[in-house]
């Protein structure tokens, strides 16, 4: 038995022993952004959607661990703020045409602009030169959505084995790497039944020729907002 | 990626001896373009230029991409019928998918999309875009000449014009997912079929629905009947006619093949299949404009130019497949005496016509259990080419991909339904300012037969030159040393002449 429980935005919020801000959220069926974040994978707080206040100090809520008594700040004016200027930054430094992209209504990126109201993208757009590396049978990877939350990475590395994916670079210039000489998906082990062909939250790691077989309109942050969706497995979805 | 900046004109410019006058912009023609009339030395309207502004961005843009995302980025060409283009990028990928005969809820889906659309499309461009200069004179006050001077005189005209556009786009949501650039077509069949209920509440609908589009014939009918020589004659020029029929000759917007009359309604080409479109038709590029100008390969750039759109259309088939617009295009080929028609002002009769046969045949659709089946793609051999052909509201509609083994588009050709009309364009507006040009004198009469000549052919400037923005269009006049010596405009409020001098 343990009574622990912190306070987010006011309200008790019981834990167990370990948990971090963000799966004591989830838990609880309280939504905290988030993008790198995935429960399967160990936290590694790198995109910051995450961010809470606690105690008054901003920490990402997926790698800080919950704390009795702890006074947690989340559904905020100023840091859904921050949030978004997060968002919009994504947004600019990729090609993220969401009227186009089969991911559309599938993507995590899309559906926290929509929970966060974003309206418009309010810095000047990047328009970075990325080719698609469309070189594996099965899976194309197009790297003008890559957001870098490493999911790929982690899941190549610690679920496959294989060590497919890389970050590379630094700063603005950071950018996903595929190990091989060639750089090309080709020419690694990688294949669609791998763990890290099924993780990316946006766009980027896409199985071939199925594009839009699944109508815009019933996927599965089209039928609700992700907001309401906290816990909820992908897939779970009913569809239309 | 493609950067979508462009400059408002920057067509070369002509140092030739021929004055020239320029429109601006041109009120309700879809998109936005540019008039440059050549005089010369006796002060005669020598040519008539059409200039569109170029985005040749897109065909770039699409090579490198997946083919399947391919339906639904074409849309992005266009605002003004984007369904079309989902709809022949989905047909030119069937081809690559290998899938040569769609499962029939795939077919009829896709069909009945498309039917919607020429229903949406063809209610828009005649009640809200032409109605008002047939209905209140090409001449008359500017400010009422619109969609509210027409609610205001002719409410049921209006309302009627609202709703049939409404039904149309009724059916697009439903087929396609979305109103607008939807996703409803993917390359080998469709992604969704339509429920029971979705088609019972359709039906409920469609029979008001033919009604009105019989009473949209008769109204034009009525126009000619009270002005035929102006219905006849304005801007009237003999051209040959291309479109594509479907099997056994009938009007078929969504499928078949190419088909070429010559003026006087004697075949030049018929049952080509669209795969073999570069050998029916090549395509001028002139220096004056950034729209090509596409011509029968056989007969050459000078006489082999051709119209497309519901004048071609209703005049190339043999016949129309549901009774009530079978009927109305016996009477309007009766109306040709022998010879088949070349008016512009036509295009509207045709279209109506056109309307008509869409409510007929998405009646029929909608009673066809097929569309509600459980079939809805297909896949055969992989190819690496395919060509998609459909008729869009405003002609014939080519699309062109080239894929690699690795399912990334090489290449991408696109004819629109403008640019084929394209030069048609330029010889109606040629004849309506050799006729009411006086002198050198810019009139506002004259700027509003100029637009009523273009409106005929529904152009949409934009997607003619694949375009992503807005291009205002303008009408200039230039002496013989290249100096401007005129210029006027008009807003879709009002057409007052602007500043004059160049
Ligand atoms: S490819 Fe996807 S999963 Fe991998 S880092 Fe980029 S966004 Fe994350
Ligand atoms: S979800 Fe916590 S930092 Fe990305």
């Amino acid at each position: 038995m343990n009574a622990a429980s912190l306070l987010l935005d006011g309200l008790p919020l019981p834990f167990s022993p370990g948990q971090t801000i963000m799966e004591a959220a989830t838990v609880a069926g309280i939504f905290i952004p988030h993008l790198c974040h995935h429960p399967e994978f160990k936290p590694q707080g790198s995109c910051k959607l995450c961010t809470v206040k606690a105690n008054g100090r901003y920490v990402s809520a997926c790698t800080m661990p919950a704390k009795d008594g702890m006074e947690v700040e989340n559904n905020s004016p100023d840091l859904n703020d921050k949030r978004r200027t997060l968002l919009q930054m994504l947004f600019v430094e990729g090609n993220h045409f969401c009227p186009s992209c089969e991911k559309s209504g599938n993507c995590l990126l899309q559906a926290l602009a929509y929970e966060l109201e974003m309206l418009t993208p309010h810095f000047t757009q990047f328009y970075p030169d990325r080719p698609v590396d469309a070189s594996h049978p099965d899976v194309l990877l197009d790297f003008n959505r890559c957001v870098l939350c490493e999911l790929c990475v982690r899941a190549s590395r610690d679920v496959d084995r294989k060590n497919v994916f890389a970050l590379s670079g630094r700063g603005i210039g950071k950018h996903l790497i595929v190990n091989a000489e060639s750089g090309r998906l080709a020419d690694t082990g990688f294949s669609l039944s791998d763990k890290a062909a099924h993780v990316c939250p946006v766009g980027v790691i896409l199985e071939k020729r199925q594009g839009f077989k699944e109508p815009i309109g019933c996927r599965r942050y089209d039928l609700q907002p992700i907001g309401m969706q906290v816990g909820q497995r992908p897939g779970s979805e009913e569809g239309c | 990626m493609a950067s979508t900046g462009f400059a408002l004109e920057s067509a070369a410019s002509d140092r030739g001896k021929l004055r020239r006058i320029a429109l601006d912009p041109l009120s309700r023609v879809e998109g936005h373009g540019k008039v440059t009339l050549l005089l010369d030395d006796d002060d005669q309207v020598q040519q008539a230029r059409l200039h569109i502004v170029e985005f040749r961005g897109f065909e770039k843009f699409i090579q490198g991409r997946p083919y399947w995302e391919v339906p639904v980025m074409v849309q992005r060409l266009c605002g003004i019928c984007p369904v079309s283009h989902h709809l022949a990028a989905a047909k030119a990928l069937d081809q690559v998918v290998g899938a040569d005969h769609l499962p029939p809820t795939a077919e009829k889906v896709r069909r009945l999309m498309h039917t919607g659309q020429i229903l949406q499309s063809h209610a828009l461009h005649f009640f809200h875009l032409s109605s008002p200069d047939l209905l209140f004179g090409f001449d008359s006050d500017a400010g009422r000449r619109n969609i509210v001077g027409i609610a205001a005189a002719y409410p049921e005209i209006a309302r009627q014009g609202v709703l049939l556009r409404r039904f149309g786009q009724e059916v697009i949501r439903l087929t396609a997912g979305k109103r607008v650039h939807g996703t409803g077509a993917v390359p080998g069949g469709v992604n969704r079929a339509l429920s029971r209920e979705e088609r019972a509440g359709l039906l409920a609908e469609i029979y008001q629905i033919i009604a009105w589009s019989r009473q949209a014939v008769q109204l034009v009918k009525r126009l000619h009947d009270a002005d035929p020589e102006l219905y006849d004659q304005f801007g009237s020029f003999r051209s040959n006619m291309l479109s594509i029929v479907g099997a056994s000759g009938v009007l078929d917007f969504y499928d078949g093949r190419l088909r070429a009359r010559d003026a006087d309604g004697r075949m030049l080409a018929d049952g080509v299949d669209v795969r073999n479109y570069a050998e029916l038709i090549s395509e001028e590029v002139k220096p004056w404009s950034y729209m090509k100008f596409p011509f029968l390969a056989a007969i050459g750039p000078q006489a082999g130019w051709y119209k497309v759109g519901p004048l071609a259309r209703v005049q190339n088939c043999d016949a129309i497949a549901t009774p009530l617009a079978e009927a109305e295009r016996h009477e309007f080929i009766d109306h040709g005496r022998g010879q088949p028609i070349h008016a512009p002002l036509a295009y509207h009769w045709a279209r109506m016509i056109e309307m008509l046969h869409a409510a007929e045949t998405i009646k029929d659709l909608l009673h066809d259990d097929d569309l509600s089946g459980r079939e809805l793609v297909t896949s055969g051999t992989r190819r690496h080419e395919g060509v998609g052909v459909i008729e869009a509201p405003r002609g014939t509609l080519i699309h062109h991909y080239r894929v690699g083994d690795d399912d990334l588009v090489t290449m991408c050709n696109l004819i629109v339904s403008t640019t084929h009309n394209n030069q048609p364009m330029n010889e109606a507006v040629r004849r309506v300012a050799r006729r009411y040009l006086n002198g050198r004198e810019l009139s506002e009469g004259l700027l509003n037969h100029i637009e009523v000549a273009i409106r005929c052919f529904d152009p949409c400037l934009s997607c003619a030159t694949h375009a992503l923005g807005k291009m205002p269009l303008q009408l200039e006049l230039q002496d013989a040393s290249g100096r401007v010596i005129g210029r006027l405009g008009a807003t879709p409020a009002s057409a007052s002449p602007a500043d004059s001098t160049g």
